[in-house]
């Protein structure tokens, strides 16, 4: 038999290429995308409307769908998904209704996102008469984000200490003021995580939109026009071989975001869980 | 107490439902669509016969969740290792400063948009595995590869969860008994950390079992049932994806007829973490 020591430390070498992998892996795939992408963007690149289905030309079109969609789904999602959180957390304790609530979230989180894609287009598209708008894509993603709402919304608010309520109402205050001008405000940047976090859904996401905001080329001009995000456009360009330097510059742009997303929420969350620890 | 407040107290009531109220509003749809059709062609003609040919009327999807179960095992076998092992370097291992640099990276993984990982796969991983393996390269080997990299972020933020969520005396307890940190991890602190553990992986699973744009770029989408991992096959959801841009009548019905069986495949496996952490 091995002796306890030796195996120490053959599971921590096993451990550790684990990590390694995992990180290399990611380094990979951003250096790879990086690397590829980052000569094809240009001012053209940029802002240039989209060509022969995007062979030569720009991805203008695609970055205001981008904008468009990620603000109108956070629009919807955020309200809903806050005042969720609050209910939970200030104006009921644990119990069957919550379970209930809390269920509901969970499922959908779970749901992959082609059957959103399904459901936006027989309720939002057909039902409803939206058609392949950005605010059928809008709608349909903002479903898809309440969950990270809710949760982030939810751990934020639990954060703030009790006694904040308290002195509230020991100046008067009714529990909507205490909720409205101090719990709010003191959770407000581990709400905007689970916001920012969510726009990140809402620019990485393909399959719920081809069927909700459709393919259009063309750069939208109202929430009821046609258009495809960067990721979807993406998708075309890749998948149907049309041109693999715009792919590669495409991507490089979608990883670009997410990184920025990625670090500024976490920046975020950091000095806010400084604050209170 | 004012009546704005009443109000107030009121809309925030109502807006917390709307979770459970959208959740129930999608399984009503995707159902309506599918369902009938589900019982009027036979459901376990859908579900064991692996001919699919719309323009024939022929809609049996075995292929197609043979496809799904192949790709989820193997996305499984390659990230459960990975994660669960990347869980407990972080937790037990690793010094509290690595771990506030690492998990944040490594959450990052969850940011990369899917068609991404799609690319990468169809332009690096299937032409190493063609060159090395033979075969097409676009096969369940593949996807496998890049949707357990995709499936790590779930597996690793909810066992860390669960292996943080430990009281502090087992370490202790077990460490003072003279046991090594990694004596500790394999007998007293894995055991005690098993069903938020499980619950991590089930969701993976069910990530794994949703993904689409990935799988449609790099499994290779043939309908024919795979007899070796270098075969290409195709799952449940890019079967969807790839047709409903123009299915009509009977074959779109059969689509969401596949969506319906996906869909409650899923509820069950959110059910049963539900469970798992009620338990607890």
């Amino acid at each position: 038999m091995i002796n306890a020591k030796t195996s120490e430390r053959i599971a921590k070498m096993f451990l550790i290429s684990a990590i390694l992998i995992t990180l290399g892996i990611l380094g990979f795939i951003i250096l790879f995308i990086l690397i590829n992408g980052l000569p094809v963007i240009s001012a053209n690149f940029l802002f240039k409307p989209i060509e022969e289905m995007g062979k030569s030309g720009g991805i203008f079109p695609t970055i205001i769908s981008t904008i468009y969609i990620s603000m109108l789904s956070i629009f919807f999602a955020a309200p809903l998904g806050v005042a969720t959180a609050i209910y939970l957390t200030e104006y009921t304790r644990e119990n069957y209704l919550t379970k209930v609530i809390r269920f509901g979230a969970d499922c959908l989180a779970g749901i992959p996102s082609i059957i959103y894609g399904l459901f936006g287009f027989v309720f939002f598209v057909i039902y409803l008469k939206m058609s392949w708008s950005i605010l059928s894509g809008a709608l349909t993603l903002s479903i898809m984000m309440l969950p990270t709402i809710i949760r982030t919304s939810e751990e934020a608010i639990r954060a703030v200490p009790y006694s904040y309520r308290e002195a509230t109402y020991a100046l008067g205050g009714s529990k909507w003021q205490g909720i409205r001008f101090i719990v709010i405000p003191k959770a407000m940047p581990g709400i905007l995580t689970g916001i920012i976090l969510s726009i990140g859904r809402a620019v990485s996401e393909t399959a719920a939109l081809i069927f909700t905001a459709g393919m259009s080329i063309r750069t939208p001009t109202s929430i009821f026009s046609s258009g495809r995000t960067m990721a979807v456009h993406f998708y075309a360009l890749a998948r149907e071989g049309i041109s693999i330097q715009m792919a590669y510059g495409t991507a490089a742009i979608l990883i670009i975001t997410i990184l920025i997303i990625n670090i500024f929420s976490y920046y975020l969350l950091f000095r806010y869980q400084k604050k209170y620890s | 107490m004012g009546v704005n407040e009443k109000i107030i107290e009121k809309t925030i009531y109502f807006l917390a439902f709307s979770a459970i109220f959208i959740l129930l509003l999608i399984t009503i749809f995707i159902f309506k669509e599918g369902v009938p059709f589900l019982f009027n062609y036979g459901v376990l003609k859908i579900i064991f016969r692996s001919s699919w040919s719309p323009s024939d009327q022929e809609f049996g999807i075995f292929a197609m969740i043979i496809g799904s179960i192949y790709i989820t095992l193997g996305a499984l076998i390659v990230g459960i290792p990975l994660g669960v092992a990347c869980a407990i370097y972080l937790c037990e291992f690793a010094h509290k400063r690595t771990r506030l640099i690492i998990k944040p990276t490594i959450e990052l993984l969850a940011g990369i948009p899917s068609v991404v990982y799609g690319f990468m796969g169809m332009i690096v991983l299937a032409p190493i595995i063609r060159s090395f393996l033979g075969g097409s390269g676009l096969s369940i080997l593949s996807a496998s590869l890049v949707l357990g990299i995709m499936i790590l972020p779930t597996i690793i933020s909810i066992s860390m969860d669960s292996l943080m969520a430990l009281p502090k005396t087992y370490k202790e307890g077990s460490i003072a008994l003279g046991a090594t940190t990694w004596q500790t991890v394999i007998m007293v602190l894995l055991p005690a950390a098993k069903s938020g553990i499980i619950a991590g992986i089930i969701l993976g699973l069910g990530r794994a079992i949703g993904e689409t744009m990935a799988v449609i770029m790099i499994a290779g989408n043939s309908l024919k049932i795979p007899v070796s991992v270098l075969d290409s096959t195709r799952t449940m959801t890019a079967g969807i994806a790839l047709e409903m841009g123009y299915a009509i009548g009977d074959h779109r019905m059969a689509l969401f007829a596949m969506a319906v069986i996906l869909f409650i495949f899923i509820l069950l496996l959110n059910s049963l973490v539900t469970f798992i952490f009620q338990k607890k």
